[in-house]
C-alpha cells in the first residue's frame, strides 16, 4: 500500500473510532445540558445494549427484532435510572451527581458482568461482503453504518431542538429552569426523557459498534470516558462542538495508535483529556462550532 | 435543598473531643457568659472520653487478637483511614470530589519504592518524597481546575488516575510492569526498624492519630472556619476576604500529600509493590469510605475505612459462595450499589444515622447561577 | 475621594442591566442606590466587588483600580458587601460568622493551623474577642453561640451587616438590609447605620424602604433600567418629578 493509501487507511480508522466517541459524547452533551448532569454511566448503556441484543441474535431473534428490544430496554432502564438515583438527588450539589453517575456506572458494569460473564459476545455485521476499497484503503462497511448512525442522531437531534415544540421546550428548560416551569413545563419530566433518550442512543450505539469491536461487559467505562474527551473538546455545550469533538480524537487515536505500544493507546485519550482541562477547559472547539443544543 | 443540607453537619460538629479542656479554658477566658458552658464542657469531657476509649481499644487491640490476617487488615484500614481523611477535607469541606485518590496512593508507594531500592535513598527520605510528589501534581492539576465546577476536578482526577495506572503497568523497568517491584527494605527511624506487623501497627496507629490531630487543629483554626463559609456559601466567602480558588486548592495538595505518605507507608509495610491496588476501583472506594462515614465528621474516615474493609472481605468471602468460580471484580457491584444509596439517600453518610440532622431554617440562598441570580433583584 | 466610578457598563445577552454610571464617593457618607425592580443596583454592587466584570468603565478605591480584581482582593483593598438575598454561614454559630467575617485580620494559614501554631493561638483569641465586641455592639452578644440559621429573619439581616462589618472596612455594600424587618428593626437599624457614618464608615446602600433612605442617606442616586436618572440629596430627589414619575409612578408622593 502506497502512503496515501495508509494514510487514508488511517483516517478511515479514525473516522470509525471517532464516529463511536461522537454518539457517545451527543448522548453525554444532550443530557448534560438539560440535567446539568454528566452521565459517567453512558458507555455501560453501550456494553448493555450490545450484550442484550447478542443475546438476543445467539437466542434466534433477527437483528432488527434484537436491536428494537434492546433500544427499548435500555431507554426503559435509562429512565429508571432517572427517576431512581437521580431525581431524588436532583437538587444535590454537584458533587453528589458525579458521584452517583460513577456508581450507577460501576454497579452497570457488575450487573453486566453477572448476567453475561467476562466472554465477550459478537453480533453479525449489518450488511454482508468483505471490505470496500478506496483508493487502496479497506473500509470495514460496518463504519459506514456507525457513521450513518451519527447523522441520523445529529440530523434527529437537530429537527427535535429545532422543529419541535418539545424541543423547543427542551432549549426552553435548559436555559431558565424558573421560566420553563412558569410556562407549564415541567423539567422533571424532561430529565426523565434525557435518560431515557440516553438509553436508547447508547444502546443503538453498543449495537452499531459490535461488529467491529465485539462485546464485552467491561467495555462502556473507557468507552464512556472517551465520550467525554470528546465531549469536553467540544465544549460540553453544543452538538455539532460533540461532534467533531468524536471524530477528532478518532483520528488523533488512529494516528497515534501507530506511534505507541497498545498499551499506551488509551493513555493518549487521557492525557488529551487532561491536557484539555488544564489548558482549555471550556473545550478546543466550543466556540467554532456555535450553536448550542 | 433537603438533600444539600442533609450533607451540612449540624453546627459545632466540627469539634473534636479531645480538645476539651482547652475548648473550656478557652470559653472561660473570653469573660463572655455563655449559659451553655456546663452543658457544652459536659459534653467534651463525654467526648474525650470516647476518644480515649477508642484509643485503648486500638492500642490492646493486637493484645487481643493473635492473627496476622486481621493484624494486616487493622494496618490496611489505617492506611486508608489516612487517604479518606484527606479526601474528606476535600468532598466535605472544599465540595470537590478526587477519583484520582488510588493513584496519589500509588505514586506515594513507587516513589518510595523506587527511591529505597534503585536510588538507595534512605527510607525516611523516601517516605518524605512520597508525600511531596502527589503534592506537586496535585497543585498542578488543581489550579486550572477548581477555579471551575466540581465535575472539572473530577474529570482529570479520573483521567489522570487511569493514566497513571496505565503508565504502572507500562512503565517497564522503573516500575516493574504488571508484576512490579520487589525488595523494599523496612522503614526505619533512627534506630527503629519496622520489620514486623506489630510494630507497623502501633508505626499506623501513631500516624493516623497525628493526622487527625492535625486536621482537628486544622479545622479548628483560622483556616478551617474558611473551609466550612465556603461550603456554607461561597459568595459570601468571597466577600469576606477569603481566597476561595486557593483553599480548595491547598486541600486538594493536601489531600494528595496524605494519600502518598499511606502509599509510602504501605510500600514499606508490604516491601513489594505491584499496580493492582491503585486502580480506578479503588479511587471509587476511597469515595465510597468518605462518604459513608459521613463527610465533616470527625470518625467519618475511621468508621467508612473500616466499614468499607470489612464488608470487602465479607464479600471476598460470601460472593463465591453464591456465585461459584466469582473473582473479586464481583465486589464492586456491591460498592457501586451502596454509593449510589448512600448519595441518594443518606448524603451525610451512615454517621448520620446517628445523630440526626436538625432541622432548621436555611436563610435563602441564590440558585445555581449564583450571581447571575441576583442581578435579577437590582 | 473613597471611590470613584465612571463609566461602569454591564450587558446581560445584549440588554445593558448597567448603563455608563458614574458617581463619586466621600468619606463617611451614607450614599443610596434606589430604583425600581431590574433597575441594575445589585448589578451595580457585584461589579464594584468584582463578582462581575464590566463591559467598560473604571472603578477607582482611594486611588487604586480595582480593575481585574478578584473579590476577595477587592474585599482586602477594604471593600465588603452584605447579600440581598441573605449569604450567612447558615450551620456556623453566631459567633464563628462574625470571626469569619474577619478573616482578613488573620495570618494563619494551611500548614500553621495543622500545626496549632502558637502565634495562630494569640491570633485567634484576638479575633474572638473582637468579634464578641462587635456583636456586644449590635445587641446580638446574648446568641453568639447560636447556629446563624436559628436566628429570627431580623437578627440575620443584622449579623450580615455586623459580619461585613468584622474586617474593618472602609466602604460597606449594603443590598437591602431593611427587607423583611419590622419597623421596630428597621428604626434599629437605621440608628446603627448613622452611627457608623459617625465614625467614619462608608456606605453605598440599596434600599426599597423610602423612609429609610430618607432618614439615612446623605446623598441618592436613581436608577431606572440601569441609567442614572437622578442623583442629589434627599430634598432634591424627593422634589425631581422626573423621578416620581419614573420610580413612584404619577399619582403617588414621596412619603
Amino acid at each position: 500500500m502506497d502512503l496515501t493509501g495508509q494514510l487514508l487507511q488511517l483516517l478511515f480508522t479514525g473516522f470509525t473510532l471517532g464516529g463511536i466517541y461522537a454518539l457517545i459524547a451527543l448522548a453525554l452533551v444532550t443530557t448534560f445540558n438539560i440535567t446539568g448532569v454528566l452521565n459517567m454511566a453512558q458507555g455501560e448503556f453501550l456494553a448493555l445494549g450490545a450484550l442484550l441484543a447478542a443475546s438476543l441474535c445467539a437466542a434466534g431473534a433477527s437483528l432488527p427484532l434484537a436491536f428494537v428490544i434492546a433500544v427499548a430496554t435500555l431507554a426503559l432502564l435509562g429512565g429508571l435510572l432517572e427517576r431512581s438515583a437521580i431525581h431524588p438527588a436532583r437538587h444535590a450539589p454537584g458533587l453528589i451527581l458525579i458521584i452517583i453517575t460513577i456508581g450507577l456506572s460501576i454497579s452497570l458494569r457488575g450487573l453486566a458482568l453477572l448476567i453475561w460473564g467476562t466472554e465477550p459476545a459478537s453480533l453479525p455485521a449489518f450488511s454482508g461482503g468483505g471490505p470496500l476499497f478506496v483508493m487502496g484503503a479497506a473500509v470495514n462497511p460496518q463504519s459506514l453504518w456507525i457513521l450513518g448512525l451519527v447523522a441520523l442522531a445529529v440530523a434527529g437531534l437537530h429537527a427535535f431542538f429545532e422543529l419541535t415544540y418539545a424541543g423547543k421546550v427542551f432549549r426552553a428548560c435548559e436555559i431558565n429552569r424558573t421560566g420553563a416551569r412558569l410556562v407549564g413545563i415541567n423539567p422533571a419530566a424532561l430529565s426523565f426523557l434525557a435518560f431515557a433518550g440516553s438509553g436508547a442512543l447508547g444502546a443503538a450505539a453498543g449495537i452499531f459498534i459490535a461488529p467491529v469491536t465485539l462485546a464485552t461487559y467491561d467495555m462502556g467505562f473507557l468507552l464512556g470516558v472517551k465520550g467525554c474527551v470528546a465531549a469536553i473538546i467540544g465544549g460540553l455545550n453544543s452538538v455539532g462542538g460533540a461532534v467533531l469533538g468524536g471524530l477528532l480524537l478518532g483520528i488523533l487515536e488512529a494516528f497515534g495508535a501507530g506511534l505507541v505500544s497498545s498499551g499506551l493507546k488509551d493513555a493518549l485519550s487521557l492525557l488529551v483529556l487532561l491536557g484539555v482541562l488544564l489548558g482549555r477547559p471550556e473545550g478546543l472547539i466550543g466556540a467554532v462550532a456555535g450553536r448550542k443544543v | 435543598m433537603r438533600v444539600l443540607e442533609k450533607i451540612r453537619p449540624p453546627a459545632g460538629t466540627a469539634g473534636c473531643p479531645a480538645a476539651c479542656l482547652i475548648k473550656i479554658y478557652k470559653v472561660n477566658s473570653s469573660q463572655i457568659d455563655f449559659n451553655s458552658v456546663v452543658n457544652r464542657s459536659y459534653e467534651d469531657m463525654l467526648k474525650n472520653a470516647v476518644v480515649l476509649t477508642v484509643l485503648i481499644f486500638f492500642l490492646v487491640l493486637p493484645l487481643l487478637i493473635r492473627s496476622n490476617y486481621l493484624l494486616g487488615i487493622l494496618i490496611v484500614t489505617g492506611l486508608y483511614t489516612i487517604i479518606v481523611i484527606g479526601l474528606g477535607i476535600l468532598m466535605g469541606y472544599a465540595g470537590q470530589v478526587s477519583f484520582g485518590q488510588a493513584a496519589f496512593f500509588g505514586l506515594g508507594g513507587y516513589t518510595a519504592a523506587i527511591l529505597s531500592t534503585s536510588c538507595s535513598w534512605p527510607t525516611p527520605a523516601a517516605l518524605l518524597a512520597a508525600m511531596v510528589l502527589p503534592g506537586l501534581v496535585a497543585a498542578l492539576i488543581g489550579r486550572p481546575t477548581l477555579k471551575l465546577k466540581e465535575l472539572y476536578l473530577a474529570l482529570a482526577t479520573l483521567a489522570f488516575g487511569i493514566l497513571v495506572h496505565i503508565l504502572f503497568n507500562e512503565g517497564g523497568e522503573i516500575t516493574g510492569g504488571p508484576s512490579g517491584l520487589m525488595g523494599i527494605p523496612y522503614l526505619s527511624l533512627g534506630g527503629l526498624v519496622f520489620d514486623r506487623d506489630i510494630k507497623f501497627y502501633y508505626l499506623v496507629l501513631a500516624v493516623v492519630l497525628l493526622v487527625s490531630l492535625a486536621v482537628h487543629n486544622l479545622i479548628q483554626s483560622r483556616t478551617g472556619r474558611a473551609l466550612r463559609a465556603i461550603r456554607e456559601s461561597e459568595h459570601a466567602a468571597e466577600a469576606a476576604g477569603m481566597d476561595t480558588v486557593l483553599l480548595k486548592l491547598q486541600a486538594f495538595v493536601f489531600s494528595a500529600v496524605l494519600a502518598g505518605l499511606a502509599g509510602g507507608l504501605y510500600a514499606f509495610y508490604v516491601t513489594f509493590i505491584s499496580p493492582s491496588p491503585f486502580s480506578f476501583h479503588m479511587s471509587v472506594q476511597f469515595v465510597l469510605m468518605a462518604v459513608v462515614g459521613g463527610l465533616g465528621t470527625f470518625w467519618g474516615p475511621l468508621l467508612g475505612s473500616g466499614l468499607v474493609v470489612a464488608l470487602g472481605e465479607a464479600l471476598r468471602w460470601a460472593v463465591p459462595l453464591v456465585i461459584p468460580g466469582a473473582g473479586g471484580e464481583y465486589q464492586i457491584i456491591f460498592f457501586g450499589i451502596i454509593l449510589v444509596l448512600v448519595m441518594v439517600f443518606r448524603p451525610g453518610g451512615l454517621g448520620s444515622l446517628f445523630s440526626p440532622p436538625v432541622h432548621r431554617e436555611r436563610p435563602g440562598r441564590p440558585g445555581e447561577k449564583g450571581v447571575d441570580d441576583s442581578v435579577a433583584g437590582g | 475621594m473613597l471611590l470613584e466610578v465612571e463609566g461602569l457598563t454591564r450587558h446581560f445577552g445584549g440588554v445593558a442591566a448597567v448603563k455608563e454610571i458614574s458617581f463619586k464617593l466621600k468619606k463617611s457618607e451614607i450614599f443610596a442606590l434606589i430604583g425600581p425592580n431590574g433597575a441594575g443596583k445589585t448589578t451595580v454592587f457585584n461589579l464594584i466587588t468584582g463578582m462581575l466584570a464590566p463591559d467598560a468603565g473604571s472603578l477607582v478605591f482611594e486611588g487604586m483600580s480595582l480593575a481585574g480584581l478578584k473579590p476577595h482582593q477587592i474585599a482586602a483593598a477594604g471593600i465588603t458587601r452584605t447579600f440581598q438575598n441573605l449569604q450567612l454561614f447558615g450551620g456556623m454559630t453566631v459567633l464563628e460568622n462574625i470571626m469569619a467575617g474577619a478573616h482578613l485580620k488573620g495570618r494563619t494559614g494551611f500548614l500553621k493551623a495543622l500545626a496549632a501554631w502558637p502565634g495562630s493561638a494569640r491570633e485567634e483569641k484576638k479575633i474572638r474577642q473582637e468579634a464578641l465586641a462587635l456583636l456586644k455592639e449590635v445587641g446580638l452578644a446574648g446568641l453568639a453561640d447560636l447556629p446563624a440559621a436559628a436566628l429570627p429573619f431580623g437578627r440575620q439581616r443584622l449579623l450580615e451587616v455586623a459580619r461585613a462589618l468584622a474586617s474593618g472596612p472602609r466602604l460597606v455594600l449594603l443590598d437591602e438590609p431593611a427587607a423583611g424587618l419590622n419597623s421596630a428593626e428597621t428604626k434599629e437599624l437605621a440608628d446603627y447605620l448613622k452611627r457608623l457614618r459617625e465614625e467614619g464608615k462608608s456606605m453605598v446602600l440599596v434600599e426599597h424602604d423610602m423612609e429609610t433612605v430618607m432618614e439615612v442617606a446623605d446623598r441618592i442616586m436613581v436608577l431606572n433600567f440601569g441609567e442614572v436618572i437622578a442623583l442629589g440629596t434627599p430634598a432634591e430627589i424627593q422634589a425631581n418629578p422626573e423621578v416620581i414619575k419614573a420610580y413612584l409612578g404619577e399619582d403617588e408622593q414621596v412619603a
